[in-house]
C-alpha cells in the first residue's frame, strides 16, 4: 500500500506507540490527591513540559483537547464569547456612533478548514458576530495587508491558518502578527478610536507542526491549535495553545480541569502519545544538526535545518513535475514556493475527482480530492473555489500529500499507474 | 407507510459490490457515431455529465425467437399495433459520463435496462429500477441515479423531436 494522503491522517509512529503502550498501565486520575494519581499527574505535567518547549510558551499556556476540531472551536468560541461585550459602548453617547457598533467583528479567511469557518458561520448566525471572509490571491495565500485591511474598531478575533490543509501553502502568520500589534500600538486616533481595543490572533496550524516553525513567539499568535493525528501520533487528542492574558469561554464546563478552561479526565494515554510525536518532530531535525555542539532549542524554519524536509520536497517534485509536464491539462493548484514540503495538489482536466481516487486505490495507492463528488455536501472544494481555479478543475482535482517514509519506489509506481487511469477516463468523458 | 420510514433508516455509506462492479468495468460505454439520438444531461457544477447515445432499429412485433415456420404466432402483450407492423426499439446505446463511481454506476446500468426495449418501455425506466440493480447508492449519490434516468429520457426526447422536427 502507497499511502499519500497524510494530510488527511498519518500512521502512528513507533516511538509514540511505544509511549502509548508505557502510559497504559498509568491508569490513575490526576485530579486524585493519592500515589496512583500522582503518578498520572507526573506523566500528565511531563507531556505538557514537552509540548511547551516546543512552542517555546509556559506549561500553563497549555490546553489539552480532544483534537483539532475542539481547538478551534474553544479558540474562537471562547473567544467571542467571552470578550463581546463592545468595550466602546459606552463611547457611543449618542453621537458619532462607531460603525456596526453593537456585534463583534472576526476576521477570517475563506480557505480555512471547515473547524474555523463553520463555527465562525454559526457565531453570524447566532447572531453573535459580523464576519469577514479573506479571500486568498490565485497561489491560495493570505497576505498580511488583506488582512490588515478588513481590521475594524470592533474587531476582536483574527484567524488564519498556518498551512492550508488541501495545498499546503504556507501562510505570513508572523507578518499578520506583527501587523496587527503595530495596528494596535498606533497612535494615531483616526486609525485607532478605541484605545481599549484587543484584537487576538488565533492561527489553526495543524498541517504545519510537522514542517515548520512553532515558536508561539516568532508567530506573534495569542492562540494556537495543532493535533495529535497529523503528526504520527494518535487521533482524538490536540492542542490549543492560549497566552497569558487571554480571555476564554470555557466551551466544557465541569470539573476545573486545564486551568478551568476544559473540563475532562486528561486522555493520559493520548497525551502521552501526542507528547512523544512532538518529541520525533524534532528531533530529527536537530540530530543532524548537533554534531556534538549544544542543541538549538527551537525550529527556525525548516529551509536550513530539516533535512527530512529536502528530501521530501525532492519526492514531492519528482511526482509534481512527472505530471506537469507529461499529462496533457494538468495544474497545479497553490503556490510552487511557499508551502510545506509534503504537498502536492494537482488538477486534471476532464477526469473526475472520485473516480482517480477509487482508480488509484485499486492500485493500492492512497490520495485524496477536492471534487464535489468526494464531499459529503457535494460541494466542490471550496479551497481551489475561493483561489479562482475553474470548476473543470477542481472537479478533477488530487491532493497527494507524502510523508518521510515516503520512497522514492512509491513515487515511480504512482508515476507508471496514474496517467492510464486519466486516459481511461477522459475516452469515457462526453467532453473533450 | 411503515415500510417506507424503515427503509430510509437502513443509510448506506459505501459502494456496494454491484457498483465498483459497473465502475471498473462498465458496460456499453463509447460512442456511436451516426446515432439516431443523443441526449445529454448534467453541467460540471453539479459534478456530473452524461451523455447517451442511441441507435433505433425496426423489428417485428412478434416473439422473434417463438417462430415455428409458417405457424402465425400471437402478438406481443399489449401491442396495440397491426400483425404486419415493424416497431422501433432501442438497437444500440451507449454512454459517455464525466463524474463519480456513483455517476459511472448508474450511466452502465441505464445502458443496460434500455438496451433491446422499445423506447416507450425504455422512458418507463426510473431511478427506483436503476438503485435495484446497484442495491442502495449512499444518500448523497442518490441523485445520479436520478441524472442517468433523465439522460436517457433526453436521448428519447431528442429522437422523437428529431422523428417529428
Amino acid at each position: 500500500m502507497i499511502y499519500l494522503d497524510n494530510a488527511a491522517t498519518t500512521e502512528l509512529a513507533p516511538e509514540v506507540i511505544e509511549a502509548m503502550h508505557r502510559a497504559e498501565p498509568i491508569f490513575g486520575n490526576p485530579s486524585s490527591v493519592h500515589s496512583v494519581g500522582n503518578e498520572a499527574h507526573s506523566l500528565l505535567d511531563e507531556s505538557r513540559k514537552t509540548v511547551a518547549n516546543f512552542l517555546n510558551c509556559r506549561e500553563s499556556e497549555i490546553i489539552f483537547t480532544s483534537g483539532g476540531s475542539e481547538s478551534d472551536n474553544l479558540a474562537i468560541r471562547g473567544i467571542v464569547e467571552e470578550n463581546r461585550k463592545p468595550h466602546y459602548a459606552k463611547a457611543a453617547r449618542g453621537r458619532q456612533k462607531t460603525e456596526n457598533s453593537e456585534k463583534t467583528h472576526v476576521i477570517t479567511s475563506a480557505i480555512e478548514h471547515h473547524a474555523v469557518l463553520h463555527t465562525i458561520q454559526e457565531l453570524e448566525k447566532e447572531g453573535k458576530i459580523e464576519a469577514t471572509y479573506i479571500q486568498p490571491n490565485a497561489e491560495g495565500i493570505i497576505s498580511a495587508e488583506s488582512v490588515t485591511k478588513a481590521i475594524k474598531p470592533n474587531t476582536i478575533l483574527v484567524s488564519i491558518m498556518y498551512v492550508n490543509n488541501e495545498t499546503g501553502t504556507i501562510n505570513p502568520i508572523r507578518e499578520i502578527g506583527l501587523a496587527i500589534s503595530n495596528y494596535l500600538s498606533s497612535n494615531c486616533p483616526k486609525q485607532i478610536p478605541n484605545k481599549n481595543q484587543r484584537i487576538f490572533f488565533h492561527t489553526d496550524a495543524v498541517q504545519a507542526a510537522g514542517y515548520l516553525d512553532m515558536d508561539v513567539k516568532n508567530l506573534g499568535v495569542d492562540l494556537l491549535t495543532f493535533t495529535g493525528h497529523k503528526i504520527h501520533g494518535p487521533k482524538g487528542v490536540g492542542v490549543l495553545f492560549l497566552k497569558k492574558g487571554t480571555p476564554v469561554k470555557s466551551q466544557i464546563t465541569g470539573g476545573g480541569h486545564e486551568g478551568n478552561r476544559r473540563a475532562g479526565t486528561e486522555n493520559i494515554v493520548g497525551i502521552a502519545g501526542l507528547a512523544a510525536a512532538v518529541e520525533k518532530v524534532r528531533k530529527p531535525h536537530f540530530a543532524k544538526a548537533t554534531r556534538g555542539r549544544q542543541k538549538t532549542p527551537l525550529r527556525q524554519g525548516y529551509e536550513g535545518q530539516a533535512e527530512n524536509g529536502k528530501q521530501l520536497a525532492a519526492l514531492r517534485d519528482k511526482l509534481e513535475n512527472y505530471f506537469l509536464e507529461n499529462v496533457a491539462e494538468a495544474r497545479l493548484n497553490g503556490d510552487k514556493n511557499a508551502r510545506i514540503p509534503s504537498v502536492t495538489n494537482v488538477s486534471f482536466k476532464n477526469a473526475e475527482g472520485e473516480s482517480i481516487v477509487l482508480l488509484l486505490d485499486a492500485n493500492g495507492i492512497c490520495v485524496s480530492s477536492g471534487s464535489a463528488c468526494t464531499s459529503q455536501s457535494l460541494a466542490p472544494s471550496h479551497v481551489l473555489t475561493a483561489m479562482g481555479v475553474p470548476v473543470e478543475y477542481t472537479h478533477g482535482s488530487i491532493r497527494f500529500s507524502l510523508s518521510e517514509s515516503t520512497t522514492e519506489a512509491d513515487i515511480d509506481k504512482v508515476i507508471e499507474v496514474l496517467p492510464p487511469i486519466i486516459e481511461r477516463l477522459r475516452q469515457m468523458s462526453p467532453l473533450q | 407507510m411503515i415500510k417506507w420510514l424503515l427503509a430510509t433508516k437502513e443509510q448506506v455509506e459505501q459502494y456496494t459490490k454491484k457498483v465498483i462492479e459497473h465502475f471498473m468495468n462498465p458496460s456499453n460505454m463509447g460512442v456511436i457515431k451516426d446515432a439516431d439520438a443523443v441526449g445529454e444531461v448534467g453541467n460540471l457544477k453539479c459534478g456530473d455529465v452524461m451523455k447517451i447515445y442511441l441507435k433505433i432499429g425496426k423489428r417485428s412485433p412478434h416473439y422473434a425467437k417463438a417462430t415455428r415456420g409458417k405457424q402465425e404466432l400471437p402478438l406481443r402483450q399489449g401491442y396495440a399495433g397491426q400483425a404486419g407492423d415493424r416497431e422501433e426499439y432501442i438497437e444500440d446505446i451507449k454512454f459517455q459520463t464525466l463524474g463519480c463511481a456513483a455517476a459511472i454506476a448508474t450511466s452502465s446500468v441505464v445502458t443496460e435496462l434500455a438496451m433491446g426495449k422499445t423506447l416507450d418501455e425504455a422512458e418507463k425506466i426510473n431511478q427506483d429500477d436503476i438503485n435495484e440493480v446497484l442495491g442502495k447508492l449512499p444518500a448523497p449519490k442518490y441523485h445520479c441515479s436520478v441524472l442517468a434516468d433523465k439522460a436517457i429520457k433526453a436521448a428519447i426526447v431528442d429522437y422523437k423531436s428529431r422523428k417529428n422536427g
